[in-house]
């Protein structure tokens, strides 16, 4: 039983860091394998706010998102549009976003070495139990699934009802169809990268609630966001939920029942059924 | 032109293919005897293409059976349909841009139906290139060719697989009234020689002279079979073409 | 990034060789002949030098021999070299070293058609961040295989041998890794290879079982990752999962290759040699700022010399008679009308 609530628990924080990739490579179509290190920068920058305030490292989101943002904006218009601009396909475009965002990865990982240094780091906060069903669990894993709820749902009723979120939708089913009806695509694009990555730096601030992380951890999570959005289907935002949680299920079981050090194995597990049964995803279109 | 007790080649039972809520063949059933050369016919948008893309295997009927010589083939994937004897050439010419004229050629004899490779090849495609009539162009790169020479490639990658079934799909669209001339004569030559062949077209006029017998759809199913003459006096066909007026 | 064979000779595809391969062929023996060489000149720390070059350009340019037709990037290197390590490690008491060395091949190859049969078929996309993860998953499993088991994590590997013959060993894998690449090029698999890079429609309609073709590149390109950890296993002494499984091997095997472009066999070796040298320099010089000028690597890379220094050899090759403009300038094109523009409007 405390599986399944951990699981749970695990899987509404996933969700919102997987749903940060799939606005960049649902929307944006760029795979951006430095998203982990913008979910570790989120982390670091809660760490660090806690470690001087005292304070909530909620509150830390009020300035964590604003910077993610425009970091992640700026790194669509100064590295990823030359991209765009000079790709002759797809493909290629695909190719190079993925060389150059894994570049970038590396670098942010040097940068966060250099100024937060190599070492595990946590911190505790709210490490107070909590009892549900009669089993304890950290406050921290509650709050943070809160807040990560909280905040899936708010972007989830922004991209259905407002007519930017439309856009945002629009663009992820077919890209020059809404350009013929006057959907600005390449802005649309870069503000789908540059919201994506501020959904996902909240989901590291979130995520080290609980987690331990150090610098080079990011790789570990661009992964499972990635198994998230293709489990789940690229485009669709309820698919990214679900799959989060289902990842968050089968990594807890895994880590309960088996062992603790394979829960890479066990999301990769996940990723061989989907490849090997359904590789579209729960949501996702399947083409003739 | 089909013998009098010939096999069937290819056959069609209630095949349907839905994309999503959009049916784009519905219910078709047709047979295809040995050397015979099938019209396909129909406005744009009937259907025509997707029904060729059925039988080579690019898509997976939603429903229906499709066989060849009697061995289902339909949703066992293009290549595997085009290693058991169907060969095509492709509405907007497929090229392969950084290669020669004969590798385009030699592509089409190596890894489906029939597997030449070396000298045995090289013969083979040259002599393909003549039967076309390209005597000379093995070793210019495609990007040079004129577009009916283009085409022209484009059947002798087809025929270099010894194919049982030839798909032409609008095979003749975009030539002028010369390259018309020759196109047509030259699909003239591979009947006389037997081939057995399904032919995809707006030309009316090659229609009647090279078709043994027409299928009309709109809208994704048959709406007329017989010969072209037949068929194109149909008014249920000319209702489908050009409106109720004319009818 | 495409074709191994060149497509500048229009022989027809299966033919025999021709006075140009085979003047090709004879040069590529010279060279290895003057590369076999290098230990009887140099000793110390040249040789140590050398035998990473060789390494890296066997690895570099298996590494092509799939992710150059296919476009796709691989980045499991390092999860196929590990696990040769590890079977010659593990092999160390039980059979003879020969035999190890092939093992390793067979269960590398294994290993890659598994993940091959289940990526390959669905898109490039899927099998790069599949690759990206599996050293790391493949080291996970190893570390609680080892636990379940009961064994130490590490194993000794005692065996004596000079750097002269791990030098001769790796650079006869980077021979054999050549040879088979100009074989695949010339056999059917490179033919299918290159139409399939021209265009996959047509190359399925031909009858090419396109995912398959795929496949058996990248058990080829695996098996020799494999093999190549398992003959550097008794160098490295004491072999553990997380020395074993560097992912960094992975990325930096990449680098060089694109480095040295990834449109000839013979272009990774040109990123080898320059980077290895440029890394050990680094590695003395800016010791923990190696992540971080890793990174810088790779946007120069994919910024300024895109199709490596081939590519740069073959535009200066073009360039001595038209004045197309060089890799610099088109890089830094884009920069310059951005700037240009924002000073228009200021």
């Amino acid at each position: 039983m405390d599986i399944l609530i951990i699981g749970l628990l695990l899987g509404g924080t996933y969700a919102l860091m997987a749903m940060g990739l799939q606005l960049q490579y649902g929307v944006a179509r760029i795979m951006n394998l430095a998203n982990g290190e913008v979910l570790i920068a989120g982390a670091f920058g809660a760490f660090w706010f806690y470690a001087g305030t005292q304070t909530s490292p909620l509150l830390s989101l009020l300035f964590v998102v604003p910077l993610a943002f425009a970091l992640n904006w700026a790194i669509y218009r100064v590295l990823i549009l030359p991209l765009v601009r000079r790709a002759k396909s797809q493909g290629k475009l695909e190719v190079d976003s993925i060389l150059a965002t894994f570049g970038l990865s590396f670098i942010f990982i040097g940068l966060m070495v250099a100024v937060f240094g190599a070492q595990y780091t946590d911190y505790a906060y709210l490490s107070e139990p909590v009892f549900i069903f009669g089993e304890r669990y950290g406050l921290n894993r509650v709050v943070s699934f809160g807040a990560s709820v909280l905040l899936c749902i708010g972007l989830y009723v922004w991209l259905h009802k407002t007519r930017a979120g439309l856009a945002l939708r629009a663009i992820s089913v077919n890209p020059s169809a809404a350009g013929l009806v006057s959907i600005n695509v390449a802005r649309a694009s870069a503000f789908a990268f540059a919201l994506g990555g501020a959904v996902t730096a909240a989901g590291g601030v979130l995520l080290s609630m609980y987690l331990t992380f150090d610098a080079s951890y990011g790789v570990v999570f661009t992964l499972k966001a990635l198994i998230i959005v293709i489990l789940g289907g690229v485009g669709d935002i309820r698919g990214t939920i679900l799959a989060a949680f289902i990842l968050g299920l089968a990594e807890t079981a895994v880590a309960t029942l088996i062992d603790p050090g394979l829960t890479l194995a066990a999301a990769y597990v996940l990723f061989m059924i989907v490849l090997l049964v359904r590789p579209e995803g729960l949501f996702g279109r399947r083409t003739a | 032109m089909p013998d009098a007790q010939a096999n069937e080649a290819l056959s069609a039972a209630a095949v349907s293919k839905r994309f999503g809520g959009l049916v784009a063949v519905d219910n078709m059933s047709f047979s295809l005897v040995e050397k015979e050369v099938l019209g396909l016919i129909g406005p744009n948008g009937s259907g025509k293409t997707t029904m060729m893309n059925l039988i080579s295997g690019a898509f997976k009927p939603t429903s229906g059976q499709i066989k060849l010589y009697g061995a289902s083939i339909a949703g066992i994937g293009a290549s595997k349909v085009a290693t058991k004897g169907v060969a095509r050439t492709f509405q907007l010419v497929r090229m392969l841009p950084a290669m020669t004229v004969l590798e385009n050629v030699s592509a089409g004899g190596v890894f489906g139906h029939a597997r030449r490779w070396g000298k045995e090849l090289d013969e083979y495609a040259h002599a393909l290139l003549r039967r076309v009539g390209l005597p000379n162009a093995g070793n210019a790169p495609v990007s040079t060719l004129t577009y009916i020479d283009q085409k022209r490639v484009e059947l002798a990658r087809a025929l270099a697989s010894d194919p049982k079934v030839l798909l032409l799909d609008e095979w003749l669209a975009g030539l002028n009234p010369t390259e018309l001339k020759i196109g047509i004569a030259l699909i003239e030559q591979l009947r006389a020689e037997g081939c057995t062949i399904i032919i995809v077209e707006h030309v009316m006029h090659a229609i009647r002279s090279l078709c043994d017998r027409c299928i009309v759809m709109n809208s994704g199913a048959k709406i007329a079979e017989g010969t072209p003459a037949e068929v194109l006096a149909d008014h249920g066909v000319i209702r489908a073409y050009l409106g109720d007026e004319n009818a | 990034m495409s074709n191994l064979a060149d497509t500048r000779q229009a022989v027809h595809p299966g033919a025999g060789l021709s006075g140009g391969e085979l003047r090709k062929l004879l040069i590529c023996i010279v060279l290895f002949a003057l590369a076999a060489l290098v230990p009887f000149v140099f000793g110390g720390y040249p040789l140590q030098i050398a035998i990473s070059i060789a390494m890296y350009t066997a690895l570099a340019t298996s590494w092509l021999l799939f992710s150059g037709p296919t476009n796709y990037i691989a980045l499991s290197t390092a999860a196929f070299f590990g696990i040769g390590m590890y079977t010659a490690a593990g092999g160390i008491e039980l059979l003879p070293y020969p035999v190890l060395v092939l093992l390793a091949g067979a269960i590398g190859a294994a290993l890659a058609a598994v993940v091959g049969l289940a990526t390959l078929r669905v898109s490039g996309v899927y099998f790069v961040i599949f690759s990206l993860g599996l050293a790391e998953l493949v080291r996970q499993v190893m570390t609680w295989l080892q636990h379940v088991l009961g064994t130490m994590s590490g194993i000794y590997v005692t065996i004596e041998r000079s750097e002269q013959e791990y030098y001769w060993q790796l650079l006869l894998l980077a021979a054999v890794v050549y040879l088979v690449g100009w074989w695949i090029g010339r056999s059917r698999l490179g033919f299918a290879l290159r139409i399939i890079g021209n265009d996959e429609v047509v190359a399925v309609h031909c009858g090419i079982n396109t995912a398959l073709a795929k496949v058996v590149l990248f058990i080829i390109s695996s098996a020799f990752a494999s093999i190549g950890g398992a003959l550097v296993a008794p160098r490295w002494g004491y072999v553990e999962p997380v020395v074993a499984f560097n992912p960094f091997v992975s990325f930096q095997v990449v680098i060089m290759a694109l480095l040295g472009g990834t449109h000839r066999l013979w272009g990774p070796v040109l990123g080898v040699i320059p980077f290895v040298v440029m890394w050990e320099l680094i590695s003395i010089e800016f010791p923990n700022q190696t992540t971080l000028l890793l990174g810088v690597c790779f946007l120069l890379i994919v910024y300024v010399i895109p199709n490596g220094v081939t590519g740069l050899i073959e535009d200066a090759w073009h360039r001595r008679d038209g004045s197309a403009k060089g890799p610099l300038q088109r890089a830094f094109a884009p920069l310059k009308n951005l700037l240009q523009r924002k000073s228009d409007h200021a």
